[in-house]
C-alpha cells in the first residue's frame, strides 16, 4: 500500500497537470496511437532487419550462385535445390541431424525426466536443490569448451575415456572414437547428452513440483507404491512439459554446430556432417553461397515445421486449461 | 516430494533408498568427473597428461594458468565487452517493447505482437548466408559491433516473450492510479512497471549473459582479428595454435568456463524462473 501511495505522490509531482493537460487519450486519438509505436520502434527495426529480412533474403540467395570474391551473381533458379536432392552429404545430414533428435529425446526427455521424479522423491529440500544444481552445470558452459574437452576425452592417448575401459578390462572396446567414420557421431551426440540432460531435468523438476502433494497423499492411502505414483500421477501431469521438451528439443537438433564443428568439424570423411556445419563448409570454404543457402532452406523448413507445431501445441494446452 | 521417502522403513524401502543414492551419486561423478580432469589438467606437466590421465597433479603450480590467462586476456576482454553491451541493449529495448505491447494502444497490435515474437522462431543459421554480404557492406564486418548488434537483434523476441509475459500479469490498478495523477507513460514506466519488473528483468540479464558469453557460430563467422574475437573462438584458435600444448589449453578452457559457473551459482534462482517462464507460457 505505502508503495503505491508514494508511486501515486511522485506521479503528481513529476508529470505536473502542464505536461499532462494535451495528453487526454480521446483528444488526439490517432496520433497518441502513433506516438505509442516509438516504443517498439528500435526492436521492431532491429528484429526485421537482421532477423527477417535475412531469412526472406536467403530464399533469393538460394536461386543464385555466387562468388563473395569476385561479386558475380548468376541466376540458376532451382539448381541448388536439384544439387541439394542428390548430395550425399545431405542426406547423411539429415540422418545425424535425425539421429541427434531421437538420442536426445531418449536423453534429455525420457532420462531427465526419470532422473527429475528421482531427485523430487527426496525428502530433504537441500538435496533436491544440490543435485538439481550440480546436474546443470555442464549446461552452463560453452559448447566449445565442452566440445574440445571431449575431444580430448576421446582421443586415444591422452583421453580418459579408453583409460577408464583398460582400467575396467574392457580394452576391445577401446576405439579411435571421433577418427572412426562409424561412431564420431555418435561420440559428438553422447556428448551433447553428457551436457545437455541437467537442462531438461531442471525444468522437469520444475514441472513435478507444479503438482499438488494431496494427489499422492491420496494415492499411497489407496496403497500405491512410488512406481505406480510415477506412472499415474508424475507422468500424466508433466504430460505438456513433456511434449513442449520434445519440440525443443527436435529444434535443437537440426541446429546443431558448435559441437560437431569443435570435435569432427564434419569428419572423417563428412561423417559426422549436420546440416549446420556442411553449410558452413559450402558456404564459407568452398565460398558456395547459393548452395550454402538452399541449405540453410532446408533448416529453415524445419525449424518452421517444430515451431508451428510448438504454437499449436501451446495454444491448444491454453485451451484444454 | 513423491513419497517415496516418506515411508523408509524396513529392508526394502532402505534398499531402495540406497539404490537411488548410489545412482544420484553416480550420475554426479560422470557429470562432474570431466570437468574435474579438466581443472586439473591446468596445473599438471604436458608429459604428466600423457603418464598418468588418471592422477592428481604432481605440483599445484599456477605457471598453466598464468600463460593461458596471459592467452587468453584480450579474448576475455572481447567477450565481456560484447556480453555487457548486447545485455544492457537487449533488456532495455526488450523492456520497452513490451511496456508498448502491454500499456499502450499501439495500432495493429496483434500483428507487431507475432512479428516481434515470431522471431523466437527463426534460427541463425538460416540468416548466416545472408547477414555476411549485409555486414560487409555496413562495415560492420570484424567488428564487435556485429556481435552486439547480433546478439542484441537475436535475443530481442525471447527476452521480449519473457518481460511481456510478466507485465501482462501485473496489476493495472497501479499505473491507471498515477496516470489519474497525471504521470506520462515515460513516467509510469520508469518509475511503476520497470521496478515491479525486476525480478524477470534479472532473469533476462542472467539468461543474455549465458548466451552472449557462450555464442559461438556468429563469433566465428563475423570475426577475424584476435583483438575481436571472444573467448569460444579464441579458445580454438589457441587450441590450433598450442594444440600440443594440452596443459596450457585445459588451463585456458577453465578459465573461460569458470565465469559462467559462477555466475550460475550465484544467480540461481533467477536463473531458474527465466527458465521456467519461458517454457511454461
Amino acid at each position: 500500500m505505502s508503495l503505491s501511495a508514494d508511486i501515486g505522490k511522485s506521479g503528481v509531482a513529476l508529470g505536473g497537470p502542464a505536461l499532462g493537460a494535451g495528453r487526454g487519450p480521446r483528444l488526439r486519438p490517432l496520433l497518441s496511437r502513433l506516438l505509442a509505436l516509438r516504443w517498439i520502434a528500435v526492436a521492431l527495426v532491429l528484429v526485421g532487419w537482421f532477423v527477417y529480412y535475412p531469412i526472406v533474403d536467403n530464399f533469393f540467395v538460394s536461386t543464385t550462385n555466387q562468388d563473395i570474391f569476385t561479386g558475380e551473381v548468376t541466376q540458376v533458379g532451382l539448381d541448388n535445390y536439384r544439387r541439394l536432392a542428390e548430395d550425399p552429404v545431405v542426406g547423411r545430414a539429415l540422418w545425424n541431424n535425425g539421429a541427434y533428435a531421437v538420442l536426445s529425446i531418449v536423453f534429455q526427455v525420457f532420462a531427465a525426466f526419470c532422473l527429475a521424479a528421482i531427485v523430487e522423491g527426496l525428502s530433504s529440500e537441500r538435496w533436491r536443490n544440490f543435485w538439481r544444481a550440480l546436474y546443470f552445470v555442464p549446461s552452463a558452459i560453452s559448447t566449445t569448451v565442452t566440445g574440445l574437452l571431449f575431444y580430448f576425452i576421446y582421443q586415444p592417448d591422452i583421453g580418459i575415456l579408453d583409460g577408464l575401459l583398460k582400467a575396467l578390462n574392457l580394452e576391445h572396446w577401446s576405439h579411435v572414437w571421433l577418427g572412426d567414420p562409424q561412431t564420431a557421431i555418435y561420440a559428438i551426440i553422447a556428448m551433447s547428452q553428457w551436457q545437455g540432460f541437467g537442462y531438461s531435468t531442471l525444468l522437469f523438476t520444475i514441472a513435478i513440483q507444479k503438482i499438488p502433494q494431496e494427489l499422492y497423499d491420496a494415492a499411497r492411502m489407496d496403497g500405491a507404491g512410488p512406481l505406480r505414483q510415477l506412472w499415474s500421477i508424475t507422468f500424466p501431469l508433466t504430460r505438456e512439459m513433456t511434449g513442449m521438451m520434445i519440440i525443443v528439443t527436435v529444434t535443437g537438433a537440426f541446429q546443431v554446430f558448435n559441437e560437431v564443428m569443435v570435435m569432427t568439424g564434419g569428419g572423417p570423411n563428412n561423417s559426422s556432417q549436420v546440416l549446420g556445419t556442411w553449410l558452413y563448409e559450402q558456404g564459407f570454404n568452398q565460398n558456395d553461397m547459393g548452395y550454402a543457402a538452399a541449405i540453410g532452406s532446408v533448416v529453415f523448413a524445419v525449424t518452421m515445421l517444430t515451431g508451428i507445431l510448438q504454437l499449436w501445441y501451446t495454444r491448444r494446452r491454453r485451451v484444454l486449461a | 516430494m513423491s513419497g517415496a521417502t516418506h515411508s523408509a522403513r524396513g529392508f526394502w524401502p532402505v534398499m531402495g533408498q540406497a539404490f537411488l543414492w548410489a545412482f544420484l551419486l553416480a550420475v554426479g561423478v560422470v557429470v562432474l568427473y570431466p570437468l574435474l580432469w579438466m581443472g586439473l589438467g591446468g596445473f599438471k606437466s604436458n608429459s604428466q597428461i600423457f603418464d598418468q590421465p588418471f592422477a592428481l597433479p604432481q605440483s599445484w603450480s599456477l605457471e598453466n594458468y598464468f600463460s593461458a590467462w596471459r592467452g587468453v586476456q584480450g579474448y576475455m576482454v572481447s567477450s565481456l565487452l560484447v556480453t555487457l553491451v548486447s545485455t544492457v541493449a537487449t533488456v532495455l529495448i526488450s523492456a520497452r517493447a513490451a511496456y508498448g505491447l502491454t500499456r499502450t494502444a499501439m495500432p495493429a497490435k496483434p500483428l507487431i505482437t507475432a512479428f516481434v515474437l515470431g522471431g523466437m522462431m527463426l534460427s541463425p543459421t538460416v540468416a548466416l548466408v545472408p547477414l555476411v554480404r549485409m555486414l560487409q557492406s555496413l562495415g560492420l564486418y570484424d567488428t564487435h559491433w556485429a556481435l552486439i548488434i547480433l546478439y542484441t537483434a537475436f535475443r530481442v523476441p525471447f527476452t521480449t516473450f519473457l518481460i511481456r509475459a510478466y507485465m501482462l500479469d501485473l496489476p493495472r490498478d497501479l499505473d491507471e492510479a498515477a496516470m489519474m495523477d497525471g504521470a506520462s507513460p515515460g513516467q509510469i514506466y520508469r518509475r511503476i512497471i520497470l521496478p515491479l519488473c525486476r525480478p524477470i528483468i534479472v532473469s533476462c540479464v542472467v539468461l543474455h549473459i549465458l548466451f552472449a558469453w557462450n555464442e559461438y557460430l556468429f563469433a566465428m563467422i563475423f570475426t577475424n582479428s584476435p583483438s575481436v574475437q571472444t573467448l569460444p573462438v579464441g579458445l580454438t584458435s589457441m587450441m590450433s595454435k598450442h594444440g600440443t600444448d594440452f596443459a596450457q589449453v585445459f588451463a585456458a578452457m577453465t578459465l573461460s568456463a569458470l565465469p559462467i559457473v559462477i555466475i550460475f551459482f550465484l544467480t540461481q534462482r533467477y536463473f531458474i524462473r527465466g527458465l521456467t517462464e519461458g517454457m511454461a507460457k
